[in-house]
C-alpha cells in the first residue's frame, strides 16, 4: 500500500467532549465500604447488599486474566472512583425534569431524548457514567406490559424478576470482571417483555462515561418470556482523556421457550490517539441463555475503545434453540481487540452461526477468539462459522484463535476463514470512477462486513456504515 | 481536449513510455494500437492517474489544465473515464451503489444536485438496455463473480452512465465473442456526441470494425511510431506489425 495510504490527517474523535456538570463523585479506591456506599446511595435492599458483596470477596480471590492478545500496563483498581453521578439527577417523574445540560449533551451525541427519537419509534434509556438519565416511551411500552427501565428502578419495581435472573447467566464468580462489576455496577438497563408480546419499538440504551477516572459497571438484563420478542440497540461514547478508563459491563439475555432476543451494538468508546495514549478499557462480558426453541442473536460493530475484550456468547440451553453472532470489529491506529463468542451446545438440534469480520489498520491487533462446544447430549447440532479478516496497510495484525469441541457423532461444525488485503487495485478503481480514498476505502470495507450490517436495524446499520468510515481515517490515502 | 507532449513515464525504475505526443480533439476517436509490451495499457493507465507509474517527462493537457497535477479521482469527476483492461473486483458492493456513488461525486464535482436512489434508478433503466444487461446485475456486487464478457459490458455501462467527455477503452475487446464485441462497441458509438472524445486501445483490428476510428496510431517501444487513418488499421492487420517497426 505504501505512501498513498498513510497521509491523510485524522479528523478528530467527535464525541470527545465533556460536560460541565456538578456530580456526586465517591473517593478513589474499593473495599467494603464503598460497595456499602453505592448500595446505599441507590437505597438497595439486602439481598442485594449481600450479593455485591459475595461477589466483591469472590473478586478479591481472583485474578486479572491475561491470557487475551492484548498487550496493556497494570490496571489500579484503588485509583478508580466506583461511583459517579449528575447531581441533579433524582428520582424523575418524566423527562422534563432531566438537567438541560444532560439532554444538550445527548443532542450532542445525536441522541434526543425526546420527539426525533419518538418519531423513530425507538425507546432509549440513556446511562450517564453510572446512572440512568430517562427513560422514554414509557407509557407505549407499558401499553403492550413491557417494562424498559434503569436498573435502580427495577430494583425497587420488580425486586422478584431482577432476584429471579440477576447472574443467572453469568454469575458473579463467572470471571474477574464480571465479578468487580457485580460488586460495583451502578446502573444499567432492565427489561421484561411478557408471554407472547412482541415488543412494538426498538428499545435503545445509550452509555455514556463523562467524568474523569471513573470506571463504567452498568448492568443490562433483558427477559423474553414464552414466545416474546425484543430487539435491543445499544450504543456507547466517552469524552477524550489522556488517561485509560476502565468499562467493565455485564450483559444478560434471558430467551424462555419459543422467545427471541435480537441485540445490536455499535461501539464507539474513545479509542485513544493515534499514538495510543488514553482510551477506553472495554472489558464486557455479554451472554444468553437461550431455552427451547428460542433464539438469541448478536450483533455488534466495534470501532471504539483502545482495548476490546468481550465474547458476546449463547448457551444453547433448550432443544432447537439457536444463537448467532455477527461481528465487525476495526482497529487503528494502537487498538487492540480480543473479540469472539462462544456457543456452547447443550439441547439437542440446536444450531449455531459465527460471522466475524475483522478489519485491522493503522498498527492494530485484532483477534478473533471463538469457542464452539457441542456437549454429548446435544445430538443432531450444527454450527457454522465464517471468520474473515481485512488488513489495511503493512503494521497492522490479525490472529483467529478457534477452539472446537464437539463431544458427540450427530452434530456438524464448518469453520471457513480468510483474510485479504485491500487492493490498491480496488482503491484505484473507485478512483478511476470519481470516488477519493477515503470514500473508496469505505466502500471496500462496508462491501466486506455486508453481511453483519444486513443484520443490523436500518438506522443503525447506516450509522455504522458511517462510523467505520470515521474511524479509517488517516490509516489511509 | 487533450494534448500529450513527449511524454515519458517508468513502472518502478523500468522506462515504458518514452516520449509520446498526441492530440485529441472533441468529436474524435483515436485508436492506439501495437504489439504486446509496446505500452498501450501504461499510456491509458497514465492518463487515468495510475499511482503504480511515475511520469519522468514531457506533459498532459486536458481542457486547458495539467492534467498531472489532479488525482486520479479529480480527472475522474472532470469527465476522463478509463475502461479497465481487468475491471476489478468489489466484494459486497453492489453495482447500483457503486454506480451512484460514483455518478453523485462527478455530479458533486459539477456543482449539481445528488439523486437519490430511486431517480437513479429510472436512470439506470434506460442506460442497461444501451448495453443489454439484465437489471439483476445492478443488485449483483460489482464484478464479483462476472463472466469476463459482462465484466467488459460492466464498463460500458458505468461509462453511459457517467458520460464522460474523455473515455479511453483499454483492450476493451479482449476476451469477448463476437456478439458481445457488437453490444459493446455499440454501446460506444451511441454514446459519441461531438463534444467528447474516445481513445481505443486494442491489439487487434477486429473492435475497429464496430468503433471506426478517425486516426490510429501505432505505439512500439514506448513511442509512436505510425499514425494515419483508419486503413492504417487495416493494413496492419494484412501485414502485422514488424513492418511500421523496421520502417520507425
Amino acid at each position: 500500500m505504501g505512501s498513498s495510504i498513510e497521509t491523510l490527517v485524522n479528523r478528530e474523535y467527535q464525541y470527545g467532549f465533556v460536560t460541565e456538570i456538578e456530580a456526586d463523585t465517591i473517593a478513589p479506591g474499593l473495599n467494603e465500604d464503598v460497595i456499602r456506599l453505592i448500595s446505599s446511595k441507590k437505597n438497595e435492599p439486602e439481598w442485594l447488599l449481600d450479593w455485591r458483596l459475595k461477589a466483591f470477596r469472590r473478586w478479591q480471590t481472583m485474578t486479572e486474566p491475561h491470557w487475551p492478545n492484548v498487550k496493556y500496563n497494570p490496571i489500579n483498581y484503588q485509583a478508580a472512583r466506583y461511583y459517579s453521578a449528575p447531581k441533579s439527577v433524582k428520582p424523575l417523574q418524566s423527562l422534563d425534569e432531566v438537567d438541560p445540560e444532560l439532554l444538550a449533551t445527548y443532542k450532542k451525541l445525536g441522541i434526543s431524548l425526546t420527539e426525533q427519537k419518538l418519531l423513530a419509534g425507538v425507546a432509549v434509556d440513556a446511562i450517564f457514567d453510572s446512572v440512568s438519565v430517562g427513560t422514554t416511551m414509557k407509557d407505549e411500552l407499558a401499553k403492550h406490559g413491557v417494562v424498559f427501565c434503569s436498573f435502580t428502578e427495577a430494583v425497587h419495581n420488580y425486586p422478584e424478576l431482577i432476584q429471579k435472573y440477576l447472574g443467572s447467566v453469568v454469575p458473579y464468580s463467572d470471571n474477574f470482571f464480571a465479578a468487580l462489576n457485580s460488586a460495583v455496577f451502578s446502573d444499567g438497563s432492565f427489561c421484561y417483555v411478557p408471554k407472547g408480546v412482541r415488543c412494538p419499538i426498538e428499545l435503545s440504551t445509550y452509555f455514556r462515561i463523562n467524568a474523569a477516572e471513573t470506571g463504567q459497571f452498568e448492568r443490562t438484563l433483558i427477559v423474553a418470556d414464552e414466545g416474546a420478542y425484543v430487539s435491543y440497540l445499544e450504543g456507547c461514547t466517552a469524552p477524550k482523556r489522556s488517561t485509560n478508563q476502565l468499562h467493565a459491563a455485564v450483559v444478560e439475555l434471558v430467551a424462555l421457550d419459543n422467545a427471541q432476543i435480537k441485540y445490536s451494538t455499535v461501539q464507539n468508546w474513545y479509542a485513544g490517539d493515534k499514538d495510543g495514549v488514553g482510551g477506553i478499557y472495554n472489558f464486557v462480558t455479554k451472554r444468553g441463555k437461550a431455552h427451547t426453541n428460542s433464539k438469541i442473536s448478536w450483533t455488534q460493530v466495534e470501532t471504539g475503545s483502545a482495548i476490546t475484550w468481550k465474547y458476546p456468547s449463547v448457551i444453547l440451553q433448550g432443544d432447537n434453540s439457536t444463537g448467532e453472532f455477527y461481528s465487525v470489529a476495526l482497529v487503528n491506529n494502537k487498538q487492540q481487540a480480543d473479540t469472539g463468542t462462544k456457543m456452547i451446545h447443550i439441547g439437542k438440534n440446536t444450531k449455531s452461526t459465527i460471522i466475524s469480520k475483522g478489519i485491522s489498520a493503522g498498527e492494530g491487533q485484532n483477534s478473533y477468539r471463538g469457542r464452539v462446544q457441542m456437549l454429548p447430549k446435544a445430538t443432531g447440532s450444527r454450527n457454522y462459522t465464517q471468520c474473515d479478516s481485512m488488513l489495511i496497510g503493512n503494521k497492522c495484525g490479525a490472529h483467529t484463535f478457534p477452539y472446537i469441541e464437539i463431544a458427540n457423532d450427530s452434530s456438524t461444525t464448518e469453520h471457513e476463514a480468510s483474510t485479504s488485503k485491500i487492493g490498491e487495485d480496488q482503491i484505484f478503481y473507485c478512483k478511476a470512477r470519481g470516488l477519493n480514498a477515503e470514500h473508496a476505502i469505505s466502500l471496500i470495507v462496508s462491501g466486506f462486513c455486508r453481511e453483519v450490517f444486513k443484520e443490523l436495524p436500518m438506522e443503525f446499520a447506516l450509522e455504522a456504515q458511517q462510523l467505520l468510515g470515521i474511524s479509517l481515517e488517516g490509516s489511509v490515502g | 481536449m487533450l494534448s500529450i507532449s513527449a511524454l515519458h513515464a517508468n513502472a518502478g525504475d523500468k522506462p515504458i513510455l518514452k516520449g509520446i505526443s498526441l492530440t485529441v480533439n472533441p468529436g474524435e476517436v483515436h485508436a492506439i494500437m501495437g504489439p504486446n509490451g509496446s505500452g498501450k495499457s501504461t499510456l491509458a493507465q497514465v492518463i487515468a492517474g495510475h499511482p503504480g507509474y511515475e511520469v519522468t517527462g514531457g506533459s498532459i493537457t486536458y481542457m486547458n489544465q495539467d492534467l498531472l497535477e489532479l488525482d486520479p479521482e479529480e480527472r475522474a469527476q472532470q469527465g476522463v473515464f478509463l475502461a479497465f483492461q481487468y475491471p476489478v473486483e468489489i466484494p459486497g458492493v453492489t453495482n447500483a451503489y457503486f454506480l451512484r456513488s460514483a455518478y453523485n461525486e462527478i455530479r458533486k464535482a459539477k456543482g449539481e444536485e445528488e439523486v437519490d436512489p430511486m431517480e437513479f434508478l429510472d436512470l439506470m433503466e434506460k442506460k442497461l438496455k444501451l448495453v443489454d444487461m439484465d437489471p439483476a446485475m445492478l443488485h449483483r456486487s460489482v464484478n464479483a463473480g462476472f463472466s469476463g464478457g459482462e465484466k467488459k459490458r460492466n464498463e460500458i455501462l458505468q461509462m453511459a452512465v457517467l458520460e464522460p467527455k474523455l473515455a479511453i477503452l483499454d483492450e476493451t475487446d479482449s476476451g469477448l465473442d463476437i456478439d458481445a464485441l457488437r453490444i459493446v462497441a455499440d454501446g460506444v458509438n451511441a454514446l459519441k456526441r461531438p463534444d467528447n472524445a474516445t481513445i481505443v486501445v486494442t491489439h487487434y483490428q477486429r473492435l475497429l470494425n464496430y468503433i471506426v476510428p478517425d486516426f490510429v496510431h501505432v505505439l512500439a517501444g514506448g513511442k509512436i511510431v505510425k499514425s494515419g487513418g483508419k486503413e492504417l488499421a487495416l493494413e496492419l492487420e494484412q501485414r502485422g506489425y514488424e513492418w511500421v517497426m523496421d520502417a520507425a
